[in-house]
């Protein structure tokens, strides 16, 4: 293999972003050896197995994600504003929405709010971590390398360029040779590790390490929404698990489970893809319901209309969600029956959703809203997600959808939803928080400003897009007609403005730390779940002693009794996890040996996992048994954190 | 205002009985999204204008408990479950009704035509009239085509937004589409399932004419067209981007991409050129030559 074909040569843009990449690694580079910090990111970031910490460092990556992924759709917006523009090539645009679409949903979506679940989980359920420490950090570090080796795709080996959903046999060894698709795949399957690893963790977490008293029906609604969640990943990403590794085995190893040669099925793909692929996009709108009921509530001053409602309505979405993946397909020509039977239960996904919507506008009912930036994206979320559903349920309907389909029609329904539903979720909840996680909240004014700029330069950007779909414009083409600018331009300039939006966000976050007023109580919107029990910033081991539950909205109601749950005579040596480098070292490993494979270097990839296979053996003879915090650690953590 | 401009569009202002209902479908669902944006967007201005935290409101207009309300909750799950009840019945007729040639052209036979997508363009064969064109296409009006779909390498989706809804091209597989024009005209027609790096120049022209000018064409190529050969045919399908021809024979004499012996055709002959990139620019022969 020569240099040039290792690095990625004659692209402007891309030797701009390897100057860009050298600089801020050097900046880093320079930065943490200057303030001597290395020592500190080691023992205080890469080695933790802190929940709150590693939520943090989800959370830091999806946002840098969320820039790098925008960036992608601003230049493909900036291509698309004028028929006759060439700033990106047909290859460079297909590479574009290809890293846009993957990183946007398994490297944004999915770690922002994996990200929350990790900080919020387990202080809303009375716990002290997660069931299994040591595998919740081995899962960010999956995340973080998989996501590491995605991106590193933009400079070294060339990007994927088949599409998010990667059909075959476009996404097969004969029609895209090279190493692009290989990042796609192995990417995926790394950071699969940790998001399946995260399901099982969650799950067991929300089932065995409620506090005393809180039954599943006195859970909050977010961890609700959690457990569903989690059920999904455990039952949805085996099916990847297997689609990836069987292209990978086709593309190295020359199998021909999806090719056109040798009896191949390349179909399947698209199924096995959906299978899981339908799924995934409740797993990342699931938990943005969860966040919104959460919202609403605190900031409506009211119980969430319709508990036990909402909850059945998640577990019946979260069924239903397994029989629809034919509606990504309506046109392969699987007959009228078949389309008929996918139509009907696609449609019915309205019904618990549309129940979720109403229960929403019930918790507002005789309510007193206080218009706080985490309310206001809450809000934003219903009408702008309605908009999205009933789009949706038109998709749904498979003889009308064979004109919408492959459209900017259907562009816009999932930007509506995933937007507005999920990325109106992170930020309500980062906002939401923040307070929670890093001891002040974000600045209300400026908090605004973003808001406003996001949530309009979405309506602009993505309400044409419905109109474009409907003349016929099909998604994923890098040039269009002069017929479609009017409303492309419109649609570019809007997100321009989500651009600008999402900058004055960061920017807040920067002002904040600066700025802000710092916390004291620990309990900053006046909450109702137990997480705002606890005081900030939160001991390691959140809860000095364990609460004991008597109904949902746990401290709404302690609050109202007049009880805390601290009391300094009741203290015990709490048992915590010790921290450790094996995660990060283990997926350090697995990273270079996913690398090794990426160029079909076998020897490399296979002593990779020999590497892999080594940590393993090491972890399972490792009797760590932790540590206990003593008594008086615990009293002088608490009376400085609650300032007695 | 809002209609008068969405008439302009394409799917909107449909040239064929099978557009026509489509169209009918989108329109008769779009009444009853109309109705719940309405009854949402009412209800959440009302909520939001009204139960806003201000310090005049009154004490009884805030009940903290409230938490629940049997009937309320009963109505507003009937009502979603009967609107995906009226929206089912249209959708499962239109689709039985797609999969057989629109009704309205029940005294001819269909026209066959075999489309056939290759990287980056389409062959269409006419096997009774022993003719076959490369990216555009000639039909007559009121009759339907019966498009019998296939690809020769990657999946495809043959789309003419003006006559009607799309259908995937797979090889080694043929799914059958039946369009129809009821207006002459020319109509654009394109591929819209990404397939690789030519795939936004992968479109054609649909001539749409009455049915003597259709038959007058029919006899010039014909006439005046050359016969393809295998060797021709096979160079055709390498991947890149081709102008317009028309030849007086078909490439079904030798392969039909359609059937499982026909899968992997093309991939065996040109396995190494689909790595070779085209470096397409958004340039000036932004038309087929």
């Amino acid at each position: 293999m020569q240099l040039d074909e290792f690095f990625v040569t004659g692209e402007p843009l891309i030797y701009a972003g390897m100057v860009a990449i050298v600089l801020v690694t050097s900046a880093i580079i320079f930065l943490l050896t200057y303030f001597k910090k290395w020592q500190w990111l080691w023992r205080e970031w890469l080695t933790t197995v802190d929940h709150k910490k590693i939520g943090i460092m989800y959370i830091l990556s999806a946002l840098a994600m969320l820039f790098r992924a925008g960036m992608d759709a601003l230049m493909m917006r900036t291509q698309l504003a004028f028929p006759d523009m060439n700033f990106l090539n047909a290859q460079h645009y297909n590479e574009v929405f290809t890293t846009h679409g993957t990183i946007m949903i398994i490297f944004m979506a999915m770690p922002f709010l994996i990200g929350l679940m990790n900080i919020v989980v387990p202080l809303q359920i009375g716990a002290r971590d997660f069931a299994f420490p040591f595998v919740n950090a081995l899962s960010f570090w999956s995340f973080f390398f998989g996501a590491l080796l995605f991106n590193i795709s933009f400079v070294i080996g060339g990007s994927p360029d088949a599409g998010w959903t990667s059909y075959t046999p476009l996404s097969g060894a004969a029609m895209s040779p090279g190493p692009g698709q290989n990042f796609y795949l192995l990417a995926l399957q790394l950071s699969g590790i940790g998001t399946l690893a995260t399901g099982i963790n969650l799950m067991v977490t929300i089932i065995k390490m409620r506090a005393p008293g809180m039954t599943l029906f006195k859970m909050p609604i977010f961890t609700w929404s959690t457990l569903i969640t989690s059920f999904i990943i455990v039952f949805a990403f085996p099916i990847l698990t297997i689609a990836l590794a069987l292209l990978t085995i086709d593309r190295i190893f020359g199998s021909q489970f999806f090719t056109v040669t040798g009896e191949g099925l390349p179909m399947m793909w698209a199924n096995l893809f959906w299978m899981w692929g339908h799924p995934e996009v409740y797993i990342v709108i699931l938990p943005a319901f969860g966040i919104f009921s959460e919202v609403i509530s605190t900031f409506a001053k009211k119980r969430l209309f319709g508990y036990n409602v909402m909850v059945w309505s998640i577990i019946l979405i979260a069924g239903l969600s397994f029989l629809v993946w034919v509606h990504h397909f309506f046109t392969m020509g699987a007959g009228a029956f078949v389309n008929s039977v996918f139509s009907i239960s696609t449609m019915a996904i309205a019904v618990p959703t549309g129940v979720k919507i109403f229960n929403w506008l019930a918790t507002l009912y005789k309510s007193k809203i206080q218009m706080t930036t985490a309310m206001m994206w809450a809000l934003a979320f219903i009408p702008s997600f309605v908009i999205g559903g009933v789009t949706g349920v038109m998709l749904g309907m498979a003889a009308a959808d064979y004109q919408f389909h492959n459209s900017y029609f259907l562009i816009a329904h999932f930007h509506y939803v995933l937007i507005a539903g999920t990325v109106f979720a992170c930020f309500a909840g980062l906002v939401y928080w923040y307070p929670k996680m890093f001891g002040h909240k974000l600045n209300e004014r400026i908090g605004k400003w973003s808001f406003w700029l996001f949530v309009i330069g979405f309506h602009v950007c993505f309400f044409p897009q419905y109109f474009l779909g409907l003349d016929g414009m099909p998604r994923r083409v890098f040039h269009i007609i002069p017929e479609w600018m009017p409303l492309n331009q419109i649609a570019t300039v809007g997100a321009f403005v989500m651009g600008i939006g999402f900058a004055v966000f960061v920017f807040n976050i920067y002002y904040s730390y600066r700025h802000s007023e710092r916390e004291k109580t620990g309990d900053p919107w006046d909450g109702r779940t137990l997480e705002w029990a606890t005081p900030t910033p939160v001991p390691h081991y959140n809860f000095a002693i364990v609460p004991h539950v008597e109904s949902h909205d746990a401290h709404w109601d302690m609050k109202q009794k007049d009880k805390t749950i601290y009391n300094e005579s009741k203290l015990e040596p709490i048992h915590m996890p010790n921290s450790t480098g094996q995660p990060f070292i283990m997926m350090a490993i697995l990273f270079f040996a996913s690398f090794a494979l990426v160029f079909e270097w076998i020897w490399l990839a296979v002593a990779g996992l020999i590497g892999a296979l080594v940590m393993m053996g090491i972890r399972s003879f490792d009797y760590d048994e932790g540590h206990h915090v003593e008594v008086d650690e615990i009293k002088q953590t608490e009376r400085s954190a609650r300032r007695l | 205002m809002l209609l008068s401009g969405c008439s302009e569009l394409t799917v909107l202002d449909p040239k064929g009985p099978v557009g026509e209902s489509q169209k009918d479908l989108i329109l008769y669902s779009l009444v009853f999204m109309m109705g719940i944006v309405v009854v949402v967007f009412s209800l959440f201005a009302f909520m939001v204008i009204k139960y806003r935290d201000k310090p005049n409101r009154k004490e009884n207009d805030y009940k903290p408990d409230l938490h629940g309300n049997r009937t309320l909750e009963i109505i507003w799950t009937i009502i979603p479950v009967m609107i995906v009840t009226a929206l089912s019945i249209p959708t499962v007729s239109t689709l039985f009704d797609l999969e057989k040639p629109p009704e309205s052209s029940n005294d001819q036979e269909p026209l066959v035509i075999y489309a056939t997508s290759a990287d980056w363009k389409w062959f269409f064969s006419y096997p009774e009239q022993g003719i076959e064109t490369v990216n555009y296409l000639h039909i007559p009006t009121n009759r339907a085509i019966e498009f019998r779909l296939s690809s020769a390498d990657s999946m495809a989706s043959l789309w003419i937004p003006a006559l009607g809804g799309q259908k995937y091209n797979m090889t080694g597989m043929e799914t059958i589409l039946y369009l129809q024009a009821d207006e002459p005209g020319i109509y654009d027609g394109r591929n819209s399932n990404f397939n690789g790096e030519g795939f936004a120049r992968q479109t054609f022209k649909v001539h749409a004419e009455n049915s003597a000018e259709f038959q007058n064409w029919v006899a010039s190529i014909q006439n005046e067209a050359p016969e393809l050969t295998q060797n021709q045919y096979d160079s055709l399908l390498k991947p890149g981007l081709e102008g317009k021809m028309a030849f007086s024979s078909t490439h079904l004499a030798w392969v039909d991409h359609g059937t499982n012996e026909g899968r992997d055709y093309s991939v065996v002959r040109h396995w190494d050129a689909f790595g070779e990139l085209l470096h397409l620019e958004n340039g000036e022969n932004h038309e087929h030559k």
